[in-house]
C-alpha cells in the first residue's frame, strides 16, 4: 500500500494556516461529550492533556511514573530552538524549516516541518506566560545559545535544565486542568495494550502498577505520547522505564511502525565504567559551544592529557569539519568519536573515549562564566566520574539517545488507525533520519499545544461521542490476554533474571545495530534475537504475583516487546540498503567516511505493517517529496 | 572495573509488602561493589542475587537514575538521599563508603507519605499542591511574545534557583515535622517573582498553604533540615519569602 | 482557612507573642539591674516607681503580658503537637545535619520557662514563697520614703543554694529557648534572604547569652556577697 500523509500543497508558507482553517470543527457545547486518552504526560502529553481540557474536551491521562511531572523530558539539558532571531544572526522560520530538513537528512516531510519551524515561536512565548525562568541578560531579554547543526543562535534555555523547566511548566498547566477538573490523572498506570473496535481505536487497558489491576478506559480518541525506544540498546541515555510497550502494543493491534532503524546517538555522554552499569548519562550538547574534541594522534596513547602537547592531539572535528567544527550534527561527531576509538586513539578504561576540552575556553573566558553556563553538568560529571572537568578535559562517549523512527502518523498525527493518534518522540515525523539538538522539545510542545488541538477535531467532528463504553466484549478480551501473557511470564520462573536477558539483547543491537551497521551484522542480529526472545519465554525468572506492586513483571514485559520489536528494527535497517542520518549503513560511505544517501530507491519513510510474532511484517512505503528544500549531500564540511 | 578494588557492605533494608503491613527491616549483604558503582546499581547487584535465590527483591523507586526526575527516594543511614551535598541517590557513588560499612535504607517517613511497598512511599501530596495554585493561569495560544515583559537577569536567576526543585520530597522526609514548606515555597516563590506570577500571588499562597496543610504535612519551626537534605540546594530563604507572601496576603 | 488555624498564621502568632515575651525580659533585665545603684536608691527605688504606677497601667500590663504567655503557651503546644504526628514514624538512625538542641526542645525550654515563671511570680511579685521577707511588707526607709525592700528579698533568696539553682535553670531554658526562638521569630515573619539568615542566627544567639549571664549575674553576686 502506498501511504498518504495527507499533507497540504501549495505556497509551504500558508500551508498550516490554510490547513487549520478548513479543518472542521467541534461545538465548544459538544466538546465535553468527547473523551480523550493521553497516554503520556511528557512535553508532548502534557502539553496535549491540558491544552485539550482546557478547550472543554473529557481527557484522561496516563503515566507510570508517581507523578505526571517525572516524564522523561525531565531530563533534557541543553535547549529548545524557535525561530524567533531575536540575536538578529540571519534566522527565519524558513531557515529552521531548511536545517531539520537538511539535519534529518532529507527523509522527513516538508509540510510537518515547516509547521513545526512556524510554532516554534509560540512555544516560547507560551512557556514564558507559564513562568518558565528562561536564561536571560541583565537588560530582561531572553538570551540564546547555538546549537548542533545549525549556524545561527536560536537555542533557548534554563541553566542545563531546559527540559526540567518546560516539562514543569507543562504540568503546571496540566495540574491547573486537573484541579479545574477537565483533566483526570491516572499515576502510576502502564498501557498494556490498545482496544481497537471494528478497525478503530476505542481505548486503553492499564496495569495499576500499586494494586496489579487491570483497568479499561474507553474513549473516542487515544493519543500516545509516551516517548522513544532506544532503551532497546539497554544502556542509553533514556529514563530506566522508558520502553516501546505503549507503541508496540499499538502496532501489534494494526498501526504502522516507520523508520525504526532511525535512531540518534548522542556525541557526548559519560563513557562506561562496568558491565554493571543500568544507564548512561548525557552531557547536554551545548557543552561542544566551549569544549573541543580531541583525542592522541598517536595510537595507545599512555600519557595523561595534561602531558600530551597541542602537537600531539588531534581536534578530529575542527579537522574534518572546519566550517561547524565542534558543532556538527549529532550523527556525524558520534561517529567521528567512534572511528577515532576503532583507530585505537581512543581515551580512558578500554579505550572507548574522547576528550573534551574546556582549557581554551576557561582561559579565553574564565572558569566562573563556564560555571555560569554549565555549572550543573559539570557537577553532574564530577558526581559520577570523580573527576574535575574544570582541570582535566572531560571523557566522553557517544550513547544511544534518540529515536527519530515511531509510530507512522498523516498530517493531523492520526496514525492508519481511526482514532489513534501519536506525538512526540513516540511518532516519526518531523526529524526524518536524524534528529537536529533542541528540536524534540520543539516537537514534543508544538504537537501538544498547538498540533493535536486543531487537528483532533477535524476527526471528533466526524464521529459519534461515546459510541465504545469500557463494557464492550473487546475490553474483556484486551484485559483478559493481557493478564494471561502476565500470568505466563509469571510462571515460566526459569534460571536467568529479567535484566539479563535486556543486557544480552541490547548489547547485541550496540554492535550490529547501533551507531554502524551493515548486512552481515543486521543478519546475524536477525538469527539471535528469535533465539533469545525464545530463551527468555522459556528461561525467565519473575518473582512475585500479578496482583502486586511487582517491578521485575513490570520490566519483563517491557523486555519482552523489545525482543518483539529489535527484530522490526534490525529488518528496517538491513532492508533500508543507504546510509542517512542516524542510520549508517558501512557499504554505504564516500572515502572519507560519509554517509552516502540513496534518493532514487529510498526516498520514502518505511512504515512496517505487524503481521504477527515470527513472522515477516509488511512494508509500506510513503513517498518523499521535496518541493522546497532541493535534495543535495548533506554536508558540514 | 577489574581495576578497581571491590567491597562488601551489610544493608539493613526496610521491607514492608504493603500499605497495611506493619514492615520490618531485613539484614542482606552486597558483594563484589566497585567503587563506580552507583548507590542504586548497588541495589541493583543485591536483587539480581536476591532474584536467583528466588527472594523478593528489594522495592524502589528510580527512574532516570540522573538525578533530575526526582523519583528515587531513599532514607541512607538517617539522612534523605544520603546526606551528601546536593546530590539524589541516584548519583550517590559507592565509593563513599568502604569495605565492611553496615547501611541502613529506609523509605521517606511523613504523615502526608504513606509507605506503598518497601523503600516506596506515596508523594501525590506534592502534586495536589501543585494542582492546587501552582501555575499561572494563562490559556494556551494567546499570550504575548516572550520579550514583551522584561525580566533582569538577577530576577530571572533568582526565579531560577527556586525552580530547579525535582519534587522528590526530601525536604519532607528529613523535616522533623514532616512540613513540605520548603518544596511549597520554592514553587510559590519561583512564581511570585516573575511579573507573568505576580497578579495570583495572594491567591496562590494561600491556597497551596492551605492544601499543604490539608495533605497532613506538619508546620515548619524554622529547623532548616530540609535545605540540608534538598539535592538541588533550595535555600530556605524561599520559605521566608513564602512566609512574607503569606503575610501580604492578608493584608 | 482562617488565619489562625493557618500554618503559617500559627507560627507567626508564635512569633509575635514569644518576641514580645522576649523584649519584656530585655526590660526586665535593665529593671532588675539597677541593682547595680545605676538608679539613685537601686532596685527598691525602681520597684517603688513601678508600684507607684497608676493602677489601671499596671493592670493593663500585667494583663497584656499574662494574654501573650496564654496565648503562646497554647499555640505552642498546639504546634507541637501537630508537628510530633508529621512524622508518626522515626527512623532508625536518627541523623540530623541542621536542627540543633535548642530548635528541637522548644517545647520542653519553654515549659521548663513556664514552670519557672509561676515560681517566679509567686516568688517575687506575691511574694508568697517566703513571706518574711516579703518585700511589700518589710518597707525601708530611703530618701525621706518607704520603699518595698526588694533588695534584702532578693539577697535572702539568692544566699540560698536551691533557690540559685532553680533561677539557673530557668535562665538556662531561656537561652535555648531564644537562640532559637529570636531567629526563628525573622525567618516567619518572612524577614530572611539568603544572605542574613547566618547573621540573625549569631545575633539571636548572642542575645540570648546576653540575658542569660545578665540575670544570672544578679543571683549569683548576691550569692556569692559581692553585691551588698
Ligand atoms: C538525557 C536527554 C537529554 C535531552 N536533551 C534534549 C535537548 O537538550 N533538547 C531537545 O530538544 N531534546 C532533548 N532530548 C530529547 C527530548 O527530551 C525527548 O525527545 C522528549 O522530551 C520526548 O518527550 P515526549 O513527551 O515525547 O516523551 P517523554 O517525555 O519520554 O514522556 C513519555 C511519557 O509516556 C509515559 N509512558 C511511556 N510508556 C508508557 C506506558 N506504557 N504506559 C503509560 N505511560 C507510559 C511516561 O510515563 C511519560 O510520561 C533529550 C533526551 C534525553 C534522554
Ligand atoms: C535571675 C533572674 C530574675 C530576677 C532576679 C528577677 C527579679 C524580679 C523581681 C525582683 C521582680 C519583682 C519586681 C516587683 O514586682 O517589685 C520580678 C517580677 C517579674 N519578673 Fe522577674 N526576675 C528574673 C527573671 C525573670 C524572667 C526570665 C522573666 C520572664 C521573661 C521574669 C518575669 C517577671 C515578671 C512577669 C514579673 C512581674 C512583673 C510585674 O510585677 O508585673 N523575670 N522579677
Ligand atoms: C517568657 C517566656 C517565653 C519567651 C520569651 C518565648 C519566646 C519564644 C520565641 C521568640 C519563639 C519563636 C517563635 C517562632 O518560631 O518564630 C518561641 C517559640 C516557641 N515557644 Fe516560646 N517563649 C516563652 C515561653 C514559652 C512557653 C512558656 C512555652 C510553652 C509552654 C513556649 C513554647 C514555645 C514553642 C513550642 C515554640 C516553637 C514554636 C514553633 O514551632 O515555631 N514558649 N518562643
Ligand atoms: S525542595 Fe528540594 S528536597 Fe524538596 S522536593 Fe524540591 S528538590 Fe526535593
Ligand atoms: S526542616 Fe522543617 S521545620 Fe521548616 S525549615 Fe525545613 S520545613
Ligand atoms: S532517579 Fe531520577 S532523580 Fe534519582
Amino acid at each position: 500500500m502506498i501511504l498518504d500523509g495527507k499533507c497540504p500543497t501549495g505556497p509551504i508558507e500558508q500551508t498550516w494556516d490554510k490547513y487549520r482553517f478548513d479543518l472542521k470543527l467541534v461545538n465548544p457545547a459538544n466538546k465535553r461529550k468527547y473523551n480523550i486518552i493521553v497516554v503520556g504526560t511528557g512535553l508532548a502529553g502534557a502539553a496535549a492533556a491540558a491544552s485539550l481540557g482546557e478547550l472543554g474536551y473529557n481527557v484522561q491521562a496516563f503515566c507510570y511514573q508517581d507523578s505526571p511531572r517525572r516524564a522523561h523530558s525531565i531530563a533534557a539539558q541543553g535547549g529548545i530552538n524557535a525561530a524567533k532571531n531575536y540575536p538578529n544572526d540571519g534566522d527565519s522560520i524558513y531557515r529552521l524549516f531548511y536545517d531539520t530538513i537538511k539535519g534529518g537528512d532529507y527523509r522527513a516531510r516538508e509540510a510537518d516541518v515547516w509547521r513545526l519551524a512556524q510554532v516554534s515561536n509560540n512555544i516560547i512565548d507560551q512557556c514564558v506566560a507559564q513562568g518558565v525562568p528562561f536564561a536571560r541578560d541583565y537588560a530582561g531579554y531572553l538570551d540564546n545559545r547555538s546549537f548542533g547543526g545549525a549556524q545561527v543562535s536560536r537555542t533557548f534555555f534554563a541553566r542545563g535544565q531546559t527540559g526540567q523547566q518546560l516539562l514543569l511548566g507543562a504540568y503546571s498547566a496540566l495540574s491547573r486542568q486537573i484541579h479545574l477538573g477537565s483533566v483526570k490523572m491516572y499515576n502510576r498506570r502502564e498501557m498494556l495494550d490498545l482496544v481497537v473496535v471494528d478497525g478503530v481505536a476505542r481505548g486503553i487497558t492499564v496495569r495499576n502498577l500499586v494494586s496489579g489491576e487491570m483497568e479499561s478506559y474507553a474513549a473516542d480518541a487515544v493519543c500516545l505520547c509516551t516517548g522513544g525506544y532506544v532503551n532497546v540498546f539497554y544502556l542509553s541515555t533514556n529514563a530506566m522505564g522508558c520502553s516501546v510497550t505503549a507503541i508496540w502494543k499499538a502496532a501489534k493491534k494494526g498501526a504502522f511502525f516507520a523508520n525504526p532503524c532511525y535512531t540518534q546517538i548522542h556525541p557526548t555522554c559519560i563513557p562506561q565504567a562496568g558491565d554493571y552499569q543500568s544507564k548512561l548519562t548525557l552531557m547536554s550538547e551545548s557543552l561542544r559551544n566551549d569544549g573541543r574534541c580531541w583525542v592522541p594522534k598517536k595510537q595507545n596513547e599512555t600519557r595523561p592529557a595534561g602531558q600530551i602537547p597541542e602537537e600531539d592531539r588531534d581536534y578530529y572535528l575542527e579537522r574534518k569539519y572546519p566550517s561547524y567544527g565542534n558543532l556538527a550534527p549529532r550523527d556525524i561527531a558520534s561517529r567521528a568519536a567512534k572511528e577515532q576509538c576503532d583507530d585505537k586513539r581512543g581515551v580512558g578504561p578500554g579505550g572507548r573515549g574522547v576528550y573534551l576540552d574546556f582549557a581554551d575556553s576557561i582561559n579565553r573566558l574564565s572558569e566562573d562564566t563556564i560555571r555560569e553556563r554549565y555549572g550543573n553538568l559539570f557537577e553532574m560529571y564530577e558526581k559520577i566520574t570523580a573527576d574535575n572537568g574544570y582541570k582535566t578535559p572531560m571523557r566522553i562517549y557517544p550513547a544511544p539517545h534518540y529515536s527519530m523512527g515511531g509510530l507512522w502518523v498523516d498530517y493531523n498525527l492520526m496514525s492508519n488507525v481511526p482514532g489513534l493518534f501519536v506525538l512526540g518522540e513516540a511518532n516519526f515525523s518531523v526529524h526524518g533520519a536524524n534528529r537536529l539538538g533542541a528540536s524534540a522539545l520543539m516537537q514534543g510542545l508544538a504537537d501538544g499545544y498547538f498540533v493535536i488541538p486543531s487537528t483532533i477535531a477535524g476527526y471528533l467532528a466526524t464521529i459519534k461521542p461515546g459510541a465504545v463504553k469500557a463494557d464492550h466484549a473487546e475490553f474483556k478480551k484486551s484485559a483478559a490476554d493481557t493478564n494471561a501473557e502476565l500470568n505466563k511470564l509469571l510462571n515460566i520462573n526459569g534460571k536467568r533474571t529479567v535484566t539479563d536477558f535486556t543486557r544480552e539483547l541490547g548489547t547485541l543491537m550496540w554492535n550490529n545495530c547501533g551507531m554502524a551497521r551493515n548486512e552481515e551484522g543486521l543478519k546475524e542480529a536477525l538469527k539471535k534475537i528469535p533465539a533469545i526472545r525464545e530463551e527468555f519465554w522459556q528461561n525467565v525468572k519473575v518473582t512475585g504475583t500479578g496482583a502486586e506492586f511487582n517491578q521485575q513483571l513490570e520490566n519483563a514485559g517491557r523486555t519482552a516487546d523489545f525482543l518483539e520489536f529489535a527484530e522490526l528494527m534490525c529488518r528496517d535497517s538491513l532492508h533500508r540498503n543507504e546510509s542517512c542520518g542516524g542510520h549508517f549503513r558501512t557499504e554505504h560511505q564516500t572515502s572519507d567516511g560519509e554517509a552516502m544517501r540513496d534518493d532514487v530507491n529510498y526516498c520514502y519513510s518505511a512504515a512496517w505493517e505487524f503481521k504477527g510474532v515470527d513472522k515477516e511484517p509488511e512494508l509500506h512505503k510513503e513517498p518523499l517529496k521535496f518541493e522546497h528544500v532541493h535534495l543535495a549531500v548533506r554536508s558540514y564540511k | 572495573m577489574s581495576d578497581h578494588k571491590t567491597m562488601t557492605l551489610k544493608l539493613i533494608v526496610w521491607r514492608q509488602k504493603n500499605a497495611n503491613d506493619p514492615g520490618k527491616f531485613e539484614t542482606y549483604t552486597a558483594k563484589n561493589i566497585t567503587d563506580h558503582h552507583s548507590f542504586l546499581e548497588m541495589l541493583d547487584c543485591v536483587n539480581e542475587d536476591l532474584i536467583l535465590e528466588g527472594r523478593e527483591p528489594i522495592v524502589f523507586d528510580h527512574d532516570c537514575r540522573e538525578g533530575i526526575c526526582g523519583t528515587c527516594s531513599q532514607v541512607i543511614n538517617g539522612l534523605p538521599h544520603g546526606g551528601s551535598e546536593r546530590t539524589t541517590v541516584c548519583q550517590l557513588h559507592m565509593r563513599l563508603f568502604k569495605d565492611g560499612d553496615t547501611i541502613y535504607i529506609e523509605p521517606w517517613r511523613a504523615r502526608a507519605f504513606p509507605i506503598l511497598k518497601d523503600l516506596v512511599c506515596d508523594r501525590s501530596a506534592l502534586d495536589k499542591i501543585i494542582q492546587a495554585g501552582g501555575y499561572t493561569s494563562c490559556h494556551t495560544g494567546g499570550v504575548s511574545d516572550g520579550n514583551a515583559i522584561l525580566i533582569p537577569k538577577p530576577v530571572a536567576d533568582d526565579s531560577m534557583d527556586a525552580a530547579e526543585c525535582i519534587g522528590c520530597g526530601a525536604c519532607v522526609a528529613g523535616c522533623p515535622n514532616g512540613a513540605a514548606m520548603l518544596f511549597t515555597s520554592a514553587k510559590v516563590s519561583q512564581l511570585a517573582l516573575l511579573p507573568q506570577g505576580k497578579g495570583e500571588a495572594k491567591a496562590r499562597v494561600l491556597a497551596m498553604t492551605n492544601t499543604m496543610t490539608d495533605c497532613g504535612f506538619g508546620n515548619c519551626s524554622n529547623h532548616y533540615e530540609c535545605q540540608a537534605a534538598c539535592p538541588k540546594g533550595i535555600d530556605v530563604k524561599f520559605i521566608a519569602r513564602m512566609n512574607r507572601e503569606f503575610i501580604n496576603a492578608q493584608i | 482557612m482562617h488565619f489562625f488555624s493557618s500554618s503559617i498564621g500559627k507560627k507567626i502568632v508564635m512569633a509575635v507573642t514569644g518576641v514580645s515575651m522576649a523584649m519584656f525580659a530585655c526590660i526586665h533585665l535593665i529593671g532588675n539591674s539597677t541593682i547595680f545603684g545605676w538608679l539613685n536608691g537601686g532596685v527598691n527605688a525602681y520597684a517603688h516607681h513601678l508600684h507607684a504606677l497608676p493602677l489601671p497601667i499596671i493592670i493593663g500590663f500585667r494583663s497584656v503580658l499574662g494574654l501573650l504567655l496564654a496565648i503562646h503557651v497554647w499555640y505552642g503546644i498546639k504546634l507541637t503537637l501537630e508537628n510530633s504526628s508529621g512524622r508518626p514514624q522515626q527512623y532508625a538512625v536518627k541523623a540530623t545535619k541542621k536542627t540543633t538542641f535548642s530548635s528541637e526542645n522548644m517545647i520542653w525550654t519553654g515549659v521548663i520557662l513556664l514552670a519557672f515563671l509561676i515560681y517566679h511570680l509567686l516568688h517575687f511579685t506575691l511574694q508568697t514563697i517566703s513571706p518574711e521577707t516579703a518585700a511589700l511588707k518589710n518597707l525601708v526607709f530611703v530618701n525621706g520614703i518607704d520603699m518595698p525592700d526588694v533588695f534584702s528579698m532578693m539577697s535572702a533568696a539568692f544566699k540560698n543554694v536551691a533557690m540559685l539553682a532553680i533561677y539557673g535553670l530557668g535562665m538556662v531554658a531561656l537561652f535555648l529557648h531564644l537562640a532559637h526562638g529570636i531567629q526563628s521569630f525573622f525567618q516567619t515573619m518572612g524577614w530572611n534572604n539568603g544572605k542574613t539568615l547566618c547573621i540573625i542566627t549569631k545575633v539571636s544567639t548572642l542575645v540570648a547569652l546576653g540575658l542569660l549571664f545578665g540575670y544570672m549575674s544578679i543571683p549569683m553576686l548576691l550569692f556569692a556577697n559581692i553585691l551588698k
